[in-house]
């Protein structure tokens, strides 16, 4: 299949190793990957921040960017779910009903990588090699705007190597929100705390997810304590391989202390 | 009260807001800010967490027995949509009925207009104390400092309601107003305040709750007028009812010989069968229990039997304007179960007092903003880390963080001058919108590797982004970007 990557904005720019490792698991799966150069942003943080109307032409560069593409994987629950759940809305609200039909074909489109591996190509053993001690949290819009369920740990399970560890008070957000960790920085704290203790009881050496902005909340928290105790994305670990362990395919923290 | 200037409220789509200098929906200072205190206050954090985490597991277990809670949720959402969508008309049979019964009906306005009818009725009695039932809508409107700035005494008689009036303290949850006590602090408020306490009371919950028992038993035999809300009004019966656990309700509802109910213009229900739905979701959402310990229910006066004369003060106090909003109405479908209180990781940390208004948690973020009018509660849109767990949980499925993204909106459309966040905002939208102007910004992001000179991370960062840096570090950008590492890899 030929499949388009959408990076994100926050992945391209600041987290690019995600994206190669993404690209790199399709293309191992036997998968044309394409990535559409005019691909910026889906909108979700001006949407979240009360910015609607702006995001309109950020929803109308996106269709754009990704016009006539098979299938579109992202490494991020909350950028699907937006694309899910909002692009389609705001260009409705202010009259663009053409772009909001087009819009809404395209998230039908859309998948999250884990989405993409179990249900579209219906593979759990990836072919993974990674040997770490890893605890999985579940991202809010993952869980409960995609309801990707236990599709990443149904493919962690089949990493070799890979020692999982359930997370304690999993289910519970670690305090990122977008523009809410700067806006209520302290409640985001006390959050991010909680969670961060969580993680720390497992003695994990890993935490993985799948959305980088979560994990660079969490790896940035724990980087600042010099916890030892990593981020990285589920993408990166799914990509990792016996064979080929490339710079790219790093499991060095995301925010190294 | 709010440190507002009383004046008029501004008016949403023309329709009128509750108006300031009355009633509890406006804090006095903003969420973050008043977040900030509340944080540091471990024994508030100790509370709340135990406290939550114990109710959100008994919801969750009974929620669970139910196999067809889906649909009776779906059920309750409908219900609520097809009522909001006739309001006018169920309100005036409802009207209608409960005249027919012997009650009288009066239309409030607003707060003002609702705690000068309930004075003016108490006053008509001669008496100068009345019983009450814990209700939301008299919390709303501030009736007890009404009442009492009119010369009469007011007796809560919900166990956690009367530990927050002895202790002059706000109630910060809509179902258990004393969330953020515990048992040692509820002790303490007891020994101090009522005048005949067993000197020797302890903590045991037995002990404190015989002691409000004896404290408020000779007030339920005296007390000639009670005031309560309504959980739920029958249009086609005039029936009103109230959900409890104490029995406390019950008292108040059948003793005395006057009864006042103020209650939302949205809590009516079309039909008795309705309840069928409500009365299921409503108990497991809110305590956890499959069924409540007391449903009383009443419709109009009954000769020799109960109150002999009743008044049903129907509120609106800005709930016409939220009925306007075709997003944000659903914020009236609430039923006050506070499940969402519960398992909000926001309030689980800042307490409900920080919301500011009587309605905290997410269903307070929502809904008191949109009586108020946004610009009056202009942060709770943004108190929300927008993790869904509320929905989840919402008995009728109020898509919640959906009305605070759009709430966020109203609030950044109101705005007349530029902010700026509006101006970064909007700048980034132009660029994000330009794949050209996009890679420059992303080049010129990378410019951030000269402050962190070698370093991986960031240093301490100026505001609005010292809010992240200051508990979290910010990793240097990389030399080069995914789609540009790509281009020269692979081409276009």
């Amino acid at each position: 299949m030929r499949v388009a990557l959408f990076a994100t904005c926050l992945v391209d720019t600041m987290v690019p190793q995600v994206a190669h490792a993404t690209a790199r698991l399709l293309q191992r799966l036997g998968h044309e990957v394409v990535v559409p150069p005019g691909q910026a942003c889906c909108g979700q943080m001006h949407v979240n921040t009360g910015y609607r109307r702006e995001a309109v032409p950020i929803v109308a560069n996106h269709v754009r960017a990704f016009a006539g593409a098979e299938a579109v994987v992202a490494p991020s629950g909350s950028c699907v779910a937006s694309i899910h759940h909002q692009q389609a809305a705001v260009a409705r609200r202010f009259g663009e009903q053409a772009l909001a039909d087009e819009a809404a074909a395209l998230a039908g489109r859309t998948y999250e990588l884990s989405q993409f591996l179990v249900d579209v190509l219906g593979v759990t053993d990836v072919g993974a090699y990674y040997p770490h001690r890893v605890t999985y949290h579940p991202t809010c819009h993952s869980l409960r705007l995609l309801r990707v369920g236990d599709r990443p740990l149904r493919l962690l399970r089949e990493v070799r190597g890979l020692t999982l560890v359930e997370l304690p008070g999993a289910e519970q957000c670690c305090g990122f929100g977008g523009t809410f960790a700067v806006k209520n920085a302290d409640t985001s704290t006390a959050m991010l705390t909680d969670k961060m203790t969580n993680v720390l009881s497992t003695h994990a050496e890993v935490c993985t997810a799948g959305d980088a902005s979560c994990l660079m909340h969490i790896g940035g928290g724990l980087s600042r304590l010099r916890a030892g105790t990593r981020t990285v994305h589920l993408a990166e670990i799914l990509a990792s391989t016996e064979e080929a362990v490339s710079p790219s395919q790093t499991t060095r923290p995301a925010v190294p202390a | 009260m709010t440190g507002t200037v009383p004046g008029p409220a501004p008016t949403f789509l023309g329709l009128p807001t509750a108006p300031r200098g009355v009633g509890h929906l406006r804090g006095d200072e903003p969420f973050p800010d008043a977040a900030r205190t509340a944080l540091r206050d471990g024994q508030l954090r100790a509370n709340l967490g135990h406290a939550t985490s114990t109710i959100r597991a008994k919801r969750a277990t009974v929620v669970g027995e139910v196999p067809d809670w889906e649909q009776l949720r779906a059920a309750g959402k409908a219900l609520k949509a097809a009522t909001m969508a006739r309001l006018d008309e169920h309100l005036l049979e409802l009207e209608t009925r409960v005249t027919e019964r012997g009650g009288t009906v009066h239309w409030a306005r607003d707060a003002r207009e609702a705690n000068e009818i309930v004075t003016r009725l108490v006053q008509a009695t001669g008496t100068h104390e009345v019983v009450k039932v814990k209700s939301m809508a008299t919390q709303e409107i501030g009736l007890n400092e009404a009442l009492e700035a009119a010369g009469v005494d007011v007796f809560e008689t919900d166990l956690a309601e009367l530990i927050v009036q002895l202790g002059q303290d706000k109630p910060s949850h809509i179902l258990v107003p004393a969330i953020h006590k515990n048992r040692a602090e509820i002790r303490e408020i007891f020994l101090r305040t009522m005048p005949s306490v067993d000197a020797d009371l302890t903590d045991e919950p037995r002990r404190l709750a015989m002691a409000a028992r004896a404290h408020l038993r000779e007030r339920f035999l005296r007390a000639r007028v009670a005031i309560s809300g309504a959980n739920f009004a029958v249009a086609e019966t005039g029936t009103l009812a109230v959900v409890e656990s104490e029995g406390n309700g019950r008292m108040c509802l059948t003793l005395p010989q006057t009864l006042v109910t103020v209650m939302g213009i949205e809590k009516v229900v079309p039909t008795w069968r309705d309840l069928e739905v409500f009365l299921q979701l409503l108990p497991r959402s809110s305590t956890g229990e499959r069924m409540n310990p007391y449903t009383t229910t009443w419709a109009g006066v009954t000769p020799g039997d109960g109150p002999q004369e009743f008044h049903l003060v129907l509120l609106d106090n800005g709930r016409t304007a939220v009925l306007a909003d075709e997003v944000g109405r659903e914020a009236l479908h609430c039923i006050r179960c506070s499940a969402c209180l519960n398992v909000c990781p926001v309030y689980e940390r800042a307490g409900g007092h920080a919301y500011g208004s009587v309605y905290p948690g997410p269903i307070g973020a929502v809904l008191s903003p949109q009586l108020t009018g946004v610009e009056d509660n202009a942060s709770l849109p943004y108190a929300s880390s927008l993790c869904g767990a509320c929905y989840d949980v919402c008995p009728v499925a109020i898509d919640i963080p959906s009305i605070l993204v759009h709430l966020r909106a109203e609030h950044v459309e109101a705005q007349q001058r530029p902010t700026p966040e509006g101006v970064a905002f909007r700048a980034l939208a132009k660029v994000m919108a330009d794949p050209r102007r996009w890679r420059l910004a992303q080049r010129a992001a990378r410019a951030g590797r000269l402050l962190a000179r070698g370093r991986p991370t960031l240093p301490a960062m100026p505001p609005p982004l010292s809010g992240w840096t200051r508990s979290r570090d910010l990793p240097t950008p990389p030399a080069e970007t995914f789609t540009q590492a790509w281009v020269r890899e692979h081409g276009s």
